[in-house]
């Protein structure tokens, strides 16, 4: 299987906290992932290439330093990597990365699958996969769990509902977009970060993919964002810890005291 | 301390500790508890590399040497000796083909061992035959092109578990030691069982089983090296794989350590944590820098070993005493500092100072330590008059 997975340098939001005076990220000082969902879709493509052979290419869009994203998916044994920078692709909104990351995908020939976490952990809108896969030409199935069987033209997955899962064959190629149940990602290996260590990333830009220049980046994006704001605290809360007679004793003497 | 790894060999150090941290010390009080052979953790392990550090690339492996197979041993014995002795006697199981077996035996064996496929085990001890090494009485009788094996291995890590075996066994009753041979034994060759798992004080997640060998028939080309050289193959091993134990030592008196340490400064006694306490602090500073001097020692001897030093018999055996000794004296101290909560198995020092007594026991006893070293330094006086 010839497969390939769409990976996001994310900030570590786990890092990340808000200017309240301009209402933009601190970036400073936040380290770069790789999107935690993408890292399912990473593992299941190294696991599919274990049981079917072929070959995986992880690709993504960034700024030079996505490179180091891209390093890590070599560590864990994805094959190949592909990354899409240029000045030209910034600013872009969900429209304008699908159409660039779509534009790669067709640069590269022939593939059986296209896989992606289900949503990014910053953006959150859970929209290129499928936009991807409509400017492909190909299915899409969100939210995969499970891939039970797959030959060289179906696949059989589980996508997951809010409640029970429902089973779909798709003809291949296809893009889905994998659920964190679907499998536990591995580690690096040792040959892994020796062949990561090593790796030179060369950029593809703009005209290397073919791109028509009105579709990409901020020029290319239908959307645009007037105001980022993190909403207003609401109040200062406190969470009672303990067992129900000391949290309910708790609450008594805060009431008393604040009577 | 900086002892100026390269990035290579920081590299295996940060991914045996993220192993170590993630995948082992999660589970190892229930590995402990339930006397579990650790295999899913083995197949991490696998899948990262380790398993291959110190095999020849040209047999899968990644070229490195016993230096960088220490790190691994270190950072894995932090978290769980258990693990970390499935994992050192794999190599102590590979290393007499490694070190003696010929090409057609490393294509065969080695790739699947680097890859971790395949484990393997080393097969000396007998009932009779422990620190007298030449109390084997397990023999090995060529008929045609088969040996005949007849006899029992006992206490051998990785049995059942493995799947290649390294066995010593005599194939010439008049010669003494010079009659033994060594031998590869593939798991599930007829004639070829394992007596009981034992249930040990500590590195309970690991396996030890009787080998036992019923006319067990193995091909002619199994034997390594030469008849009669089994005793020089199983030395020569045992001087590779000692200064590992060593290693071991490092690791579960350094893992004692931070737990010991991290304890001692929330626990509040006299109105002050117990860390204020100048006996606290001689005591942690004590079991620090025998560490840190056991640690220093071990690389050493893992650095000359890997400058292709031809006799090491001795420095080795010095790492494995000086290290391990250090090994059961601070995780001893550890529980100590942490007094009843030490003792307590809410915490992982009481495991580790049961699982630090083997280090003193097993691939030859301190005291045969103490005998290899001092024979030693009284061979080379006696040469020097």
């Amino acid at each position: 299987m010839n497969i390939i997975v769409l990976v996001k340098q994310v900030p570590d939001t786990s890092e990340v906290k808000i200017n309240r005076e301009t209402n933009t990220l601190i970036r400073d000082g936040v380290p770069s992932i790789i999107n935690p969902f993408d890292m399912f879709a990473i593992e299941e493509a190294l696991r599919l290439r274990e049981q079917h052979g072929g070959k995986v290419t992880a690709m993504t869009m960034g700024p030079p330093q996505a490179a180091e994203s891209l390093k890590e998916a070599v560590a864990m044994g994805v094959d190949d990597v592909v990354l899409l920078s240029d000045r030209a692709f910034a600013g872009a909104d969900t429209w304008a990365t699908s159409y660039t990351l779509a534009q790669g995908i067709k640069k590269l020939g022939a593939f059986d699958l296209v896989i992606a976490g289900k949503q990014a952990i910053d953006g959150d809108t859970a929209q290129v996969g499928p936009e991807t896969a409509d400017m492909l030409g190909i299915p899409f199935v969100a939210y995969i769990r499970k891939i039970n069987s797959v030959t060289s033209s179906t696949m059989i997955v589980e996508r997951m509902m809010d409640e029970g899962y429902d089973v779909v064959e798709t003809s291949l190629p296809a893009l889905i977009t994998v659920v964190k149940e679907i499998n536990q990602p591995r580690l690096p290996s040792l040959k892994g970060k020796m062949k990561a260590k090593n790796l030179k990333v060369t950029p593809l830009t703009a005209i290397d993919i073919n791109a028509d220049e009105n579709l990409l980046g901020l020029k290319g994006s239908p959307t645009k964002v007037v105001r980022i704001f993190p909403p207003t605290p609401r109040g200062q809360r406190e969470i009672l810890s303990g067992t129900i007679e000391q949290q309910v004793e708790q609450v008594v003497k805060k009431l008393k005291v604040n009577r | 301390m900086d002892y100026l790894l390269n990035e290579e060999q920081m590299m295996i150090r940060d991914l045996a500790r993220r192993i170590a941290v993630e995948k082992i010390v999660p589970v190892r009080a229930e590995l402990d508890e339930q006397n579990k052979f650790p295999t899913d953790i083995m197949k991490a392990m696998a899948q990262a590399d380790l398993f291959g550090i110190y095999i020849p690339e040209e047999y899968g492996g990644l070229g490195k040497k016993s230096f960088e197979l220490y790190i691994a041993i270190e950072e894995i014995s932090k978290a769980c000796l258990g693990v970390s002795t499935s994992y050192a006697a794999n190599a102590l199981g590979t290393y007499p083909i490694l070190l003696h077996g010929s090409d057609a035996q490393k294509k065969k064996y080695l790739p699947d061992i680097a890859s971790g496929k395949n484990l393997a085990a080393f097969g000396l001890t007998e009932a009779n035959a422990g620190s007298d090494a030449s109390g084997v009485q397990t023999t090995a009788k060529l008929e045609g092109n088969e040996y005949v094996l007849n006899g029992t291995k006992q206490w051998i890590t990785n049995g059942g578990e493995a799947q290649i075996y390294t066995v010593i066994a005599i194939t010439d009753k008049t010669k003494g030691a010079r009659g033994a041979s060594c031998f590869i034994v593939e798991k599930g060759t007829p004639g070829f069982t394992f007596g009981k798992k034992e249930n040990k004080m500590g590195i309970r997640a690991s396996s030890t089983t009787e080998l036992i060998f019923n006319n067990c028939r193995i091909p002619r080309e199994n034997l390594i090296a030469k008849e009669g050289l089994g005793f020089i193959v199983a030395m020569k091993t045992l001087d590779c794989s000692r200064a590992g134990v060593g290693a071991q030592g490092v690791g579960v008196a350094q893992g004692a350590i931070d737990e010991c340490i991290k304890f001692a400064k929330g626990r509040v006694q006299f109105g002050q944590p117990i860390t204020s306490f100048q006996a606290i602090q001689h005591m942690l500073a004590d079991m620090q820098t025998q560490t840190e001097a056991a640690r220093a020692l071990v690389y050493s001897v893992a650095r000359m070993m890997d400058s292709g030093a031809k006799d090491f018999s001795r420095a080795s055996a010095m790492a494995k005493l000086f290290a391990t000794d250090t090994g059961m004296k601070v995780t001893t101290d550890a529980v100590q500092i942490m007094g009843g909560s030490g003792y307590m198995k809410e915490y992982p020092v009481e495991k580790m100072m049961r699982d630090a007594k083997i280090l003193q026991i097993y691939e030859g006893t301190n005291q045969i330590q103490r005998n290899v070293i001092a024979l030693d330094m009284i061979k080379e006086a006696t040469r020097q008059k």
